[in-house]
């Protein structure tokens, strides 16, 4: 059944008219629980990671490393459907921290965790996910235009976490160096697995 | 027809009044050799007023005709005849090159403006590069443009392929100097035209 008002479709056919609703669509939710890995991947489980949208935003809330150790956040690209995560990447990455004592701080770039047309997994929270009960990290990753067979792939990313007593912000930014379509996104740690925690996809557009 | 629950006014007139998100698609412009791209509040279907708070505009596979051409953007406050307005911002990149022999993380004194009427740069370091995959992506928010009170601030961050193919995550934010209402924004490149790309404007209730 369908619903006209005013000479205007409100919804059709199980969908509700282009334009009318909001612009920012929830898509799917992944909730961690001692995961090795969580990934999206297009046509799976109800994601959608095409061209439907121009924008894909990833929502970090709450997540919780399984060991401490400077375990990292990482991520990667695939275009190939979630079979590999090795996509080529150009990144950069920097951050500031600031200890809960106020005796340092800081702004730096880091070399060590950009990549240079590298297949490897990208940081987007590097230098401490502390395991303490009560830390964790949050923030956002937007994916732009993922689908396009002309142009590289854009991502950007912030993250804002808590690890030793300190406060850190990281920014990440890049490019999947492809002109293939990215069609998964997959999230994990350099080291144990995702404790707790869940992440959020939207498509806007 | 309308659609009323519970004393609510769901949809009527052919609109949805209530339950609709918070982010509103309001235009779509699509470069084709454009040399600017303006989006004025009453042409075109066009909102650019007090109905919103805040406005996003995102920048898809921007994309310039020749390289080593920076991406900008300016503010009316006269319909679009002028785009000239006072503006004091700032801006900051994060870069690093493909070939991995450079990185870097510094403030672009060369692409903030101190009470100038001249176009914002929202792409910087080394310009735009123009081989046929590369591109900028990103976002700008632009707040309360209707008051006429206080200055406009906005906050802008793009990643893109710059010259010598570098990836280069870029920040600038500021405010337009005046108490006059903005209502209308221009965007281009420094020379040249946008060759091909999508900007799309977005308000947030």
């Amino acid at each position: 059944m369908g619903l006209i008002s005013n000479g205007t479709t409100i919804f059709d056919a199980g969908s509700l008219t282009a334009g009318l609703g909001g612009s920012m669509t929830f898509i799917k939710k992944l909730t961690a629980s001692t995961s090795s890995t969580l990934s999206f991947v297009d046509g799976a489980s109800s994601v959608v990671l095409d061209n439907t949208y121009n924008e894909y935003l990833f929502t970090f809330n709450n997540l919780h490393p399984s060991e401490n150790a400077h375990a990292n956040f990482l991520m990667n690209f695939s275009a190939d459907s979630g079979s590999n995560y090795n996509v080529s990447k150009q990144t950069t990455l920097f951050r500031t921290y600031h200890q809960e004592d106020g005796t340092s701080s800081s702004l730096l770039y880091q070399n060590e965790f950009d990549l240079a047309n590298s297949t490897s997994f990208q940081n987007l929270y590097a230098y401490g996910a502390g395991d303490d009960a009560d830390m964790c990290w949050g923030g956002y990753m937007m994916l732009f235009q993922p689908s396009s067979t002309t142009f590289v792939k854009h991502y950007s990313s912030n993250i804002s976490g808590t690890d030793g007593n300190y406060e850190h912000n990281h920014f990440s930014g890049g490019y999947a160096n492809t002109t293939s379509a990215i069609d998964a996104v997959q999230f994990k740690m350099s080291a144990g697995t995702i404790d707790a925690g869940d992440i959020c996809l939207y498509g806007i557009g | 027809m309308g659609l009323i629950s519970n004393g609510t006014t769901l949809l009527d007139a052919g609109s949805i009044s209530a339950a609709k998100g918070a982010l509103t698609h309001i235009k779509t412009l699509t470069a084709s050799s454009s040399s600017t791209l303006s989006f004025v509040d009453g042409a075109s279907s066009v909102v650019l007023d007090g109905t919103y708070k805040e406005y996003i505009f995102k920048f898809y596979d921007i994309h310039p005709s020749n390289a080593s051409t920076r991406f900008q953007f300016n503010g009316s406050i006269d319909g679009g005849s002028n785009y000239n307005v006072t503006k004091t911002t700032s801006m900051f990149i994060a870069g690093h090159l493909e070939a991995d022999t450079d990185t870097t993380l510094t403030y672009q004194t060369g692409d903030d403006l101190a009470q100038g009427t001249g176009f914002q740069d929202l792409a910087a370091y080394g310009d735009s590069d123009s081989a046929n995959d590369s591109c900028l992506a990103g976002t700008l928010h632009i707040f309360d443009i209707a008051n006429t009170t206080f200055v406009k601030h906005f906050m802008a961050r793009t990643n893109y392929v710059a010259h010598s193919y570098y990836s280069v995550d870029s920040y600038a934010a500021g405010y337009f100097n005046t108490t006059s209402a903005l209502d209308a924004f221009q965007f281009k490149f420094t020379s040249n035209n946008i060759d091909a790309g999508t900007i799309k404007l977005y308000g947030v209730t």
